[in-house]
């Protein structure tokens, strides 16, 4: 009976041995699951996002082929051009915002304080919670009526009157700004503070005994240290910034008259409020060459490292 | 003597002025939620008091949102959609992570870069044609449409932490383990997954935030009430045409904030050193 069990089990123990033991066969059966789910629900996506831009689709209406149309049309229409516009304002001003602020933070966290873990784990609370969430709490703070913004800024005298914050279009886009900043500002830091972190203390040891003063050794040592934590911190926050949505849909939804609108909430209302798939589905694509540049640039970053 | 004076007006200047004002910053806003969800409606909307304080602490602003809203629904949705997916991904992602980080095979490089590449991909580049594609399953109006799209940027952030933790732990321990007659995925499960649990329990955290926290997905493919996550769920149901309920809109965020926060603050250091680990690596 055990011989049996025994020989019928061999058998089936070693081709699962041969199986297992080649690298090859092993490596495949452990990355399918993933590539799977990748070609299934990003690749195939990607393709048909390219093959419906093509296209004159409407909600319900599959289309006809239509060649560039779509980008040809988007390119003449003024609202698509402020888009871009207000694209690269807002991507361009919230990370350097967020990049000279989280330097100057991470320098800061970076010495010796009191509850300093706690301190640490505090600023990384506004990128902790539900962006969507944290948001409508600055759409209250911003409310034309009950602003505790103005209130505040009032109330200590640095302001005269009520500031429109989301009514006005450079106001309104002061204020995506300022929730941008806030919600990236602890990424950077705790970021830039890891790399703060690594440089050796001799370093700084050295350069006091030569004589160099707290801003010489910040522009001599450390900024060259922490430059590439920097470099790839800044291209992270730049494709995601470039194609954020959450914080301009909540905030302003594109407005007031379009001054806020960015290419994820101008394609979201194009493409599924408008029910232009089309062309909302070419708006998304000019996602794609930012998207291409980062990571061009990020490998040849890693690469030199 | 003034020597020390000077170097301590120095440090509040330089050190704890500027720290007090980053510290305002990144905490007035839940200062402000937490005020105004315990807030009466009178007391919210009253101009003339003193706004920064709660006068009357009440529970009134809960008990609407309990007794009028799905918000129980909502939160059992996320609580769902996050677990599983940061399981599912958890799970692919140390299969995925362990092949890139130990195994020799054509195309490993390939696949790693495309890891990467995903990793960076933004999800309002896609969401158009994935809502086409998830209607085609079947799964349009479903949190199951959630289930198996959130992987898709789970998968790369967990294999790419992964794939780090896997190549701190020495190879000598796992050899010895197949010399034993442990076969590969033997030595991987009982060797190797069991010296990398801090990395494995940040990246399943962490998804565990990231899908909790998701909006684009999660508002392009669900519409019906009862479907939807915290996330989506606040912003579009409590808000009802122009009228903003800002005591209940306040609790609610409150409620959908902590899970996350709590959460957070037990496992801070895996977070602080796991999300410094991911960013020096890249």
């Amino acid at each position: 009976m055990a011989a049996i069990a025994h020989a019928e089990r061999l058998p089936a123990r070693s081709w699962v041995a041969r199986f297992t033991k080649s690298e090859a066969l092993t490596g495949y059966g452990l990355i399918s699951p993933a590539v799977f789910l990748m070609l299934v629900l990003l690749a195939y996506p990607f393709v048909l996002a390219v093959w419906i831009s093509l296209t004159d689709r409407v909600l319900g209406e599959p289309g006809k082929f239509i060649g560039i149309g779509n980008y040809l049309k988007l390119l003449q229409d003024p609202l698509f051009r402020q888009t871009v516009w207000n694209s690269f304002v807002y991507t361009i001003s919230t990370v350097f915002l967020k990049m000279f602020l989280g330097v100057i933070l991470a320098l800061i966290l970076n010495q010796e304080i009191p509850c300093r873990n706690l301190i640490r784990g505090a600023i990384l609370l506004p990128w902790i919670v539900p962006t969507s969430l944290s948001v409508l709490t600055w759409l209250w703070m911003f409310d034309s009526l009950f602003s505790v913004v103005n209130y505040i800024l009032l109330g200590l005298g640095l302001i005269a009157k009520k500031i429109p914050w989301l009514g006005d279009p450079f106001w309104a886009m002061v204020s995506v700004i300022i929730v941008n900043t806030w919600r990236g500002l602890p990424f950077f830091a705790v970021s830039f503070l890891a790399g703060l972190m690594t440089i050796p203390k001799e370093l700084y040891e050295a350069a006091e005994t030569d004589g160099a003063r707290a801003f010489r050794q910040f522009w001599y040592i450390t900024l060259p240290l922490l430059q590439p934590v920097i470099a790839v911190v800044v291209l992270f926050s730049t494709i995601w910034t470039f194609a954020d949505f959450q914080i301009v849909y909540i905030l302003t939804h594109g407005g007031p008259i379009n001054a806020t609108q960015i290419f994820a909430t101008m394609a979201y209302d194009v493409a599924l409020v408008a029910g232009r798939i089309g062309e909302g589905s070419g708006i998304s694509l000019f996602l794609f060459p930012a998207l291409l540049i980062v990571i061009f640039l990020m490998l040849r970053y890693l690469r030199r490292e | 003597m003034r020597h020390k004076r000077l170097r301590t007006l120095q440090r509040i200047v330089g050190v704890y002025l500027p720290l007090a004002l980053f510290l305002f910053f990144a905490l007035f806003p839940f200062y402000w939620m937490l005020i105004s969800s315990f807030k009466a409606n009178p007391e919210l909307y009253n101009l003339k008091a003193n706004r920064l304080w709660i006068a009357h602490p009440t529970l009134d602003q809960f008990r609407d949102l309990f007794a009028k809203t799905a918000i129980l629904q909502w939160l059992w949705n996320s609580f769902f959609v996050s677990f599983l997916t940061s399981m599912i991904s958890m799970s692919f992602g140390i299969m995925a992570g362990y092949a890139l980080a130990r195994l020799k095979f054509p195309g490993a490089q390939a696949f790693g870069l495309a890891t990467f590449i995903t990793y960076l991909v933004p999800t309002t580049l896609i969401f158009i044609p994935l809502a086409s594609v998830v209607q085609k399953l079947g799964l349009s109006n479903s949190i199951w449409s959630l289930v198996v799209t959130y992987p898709t940027f789970l998968i790369p952030f967990c294999t790419w932490m992964l794939i780090a933790y896997f190549k701190s732990i020495p190879r000598d321990m796992e050899e010895c383990a197949m010399i034993d007659g442990c076969t590969r995925i033997g030595a991987m499960i009982r060797i190797v997954l069991p010296m990398a649990i801090p990395g494995v329990i940040f990246s399943a955290m962490f998804s565990f935030t990231l899908s909790w926290n998701e909006f684009v997905y999660a508002l392009t493919f669900i519409s019906s009430t009862t479907q939807k996550t915290m996330s989506v769920a606040v912003p579009t149901e409590l808000i009802r045409g122009d009228a903003y309920f800002w005591g209940e809109l306040m609790a609610a965020s409150l409620l959908g904030s902590v899970p996350v926060a709590v959460l957070y603050s037990f496992f801070m250091e895996y977070f602080v050193s796991g999300l410094t680990a991911g960013a020096l690596k890249g």
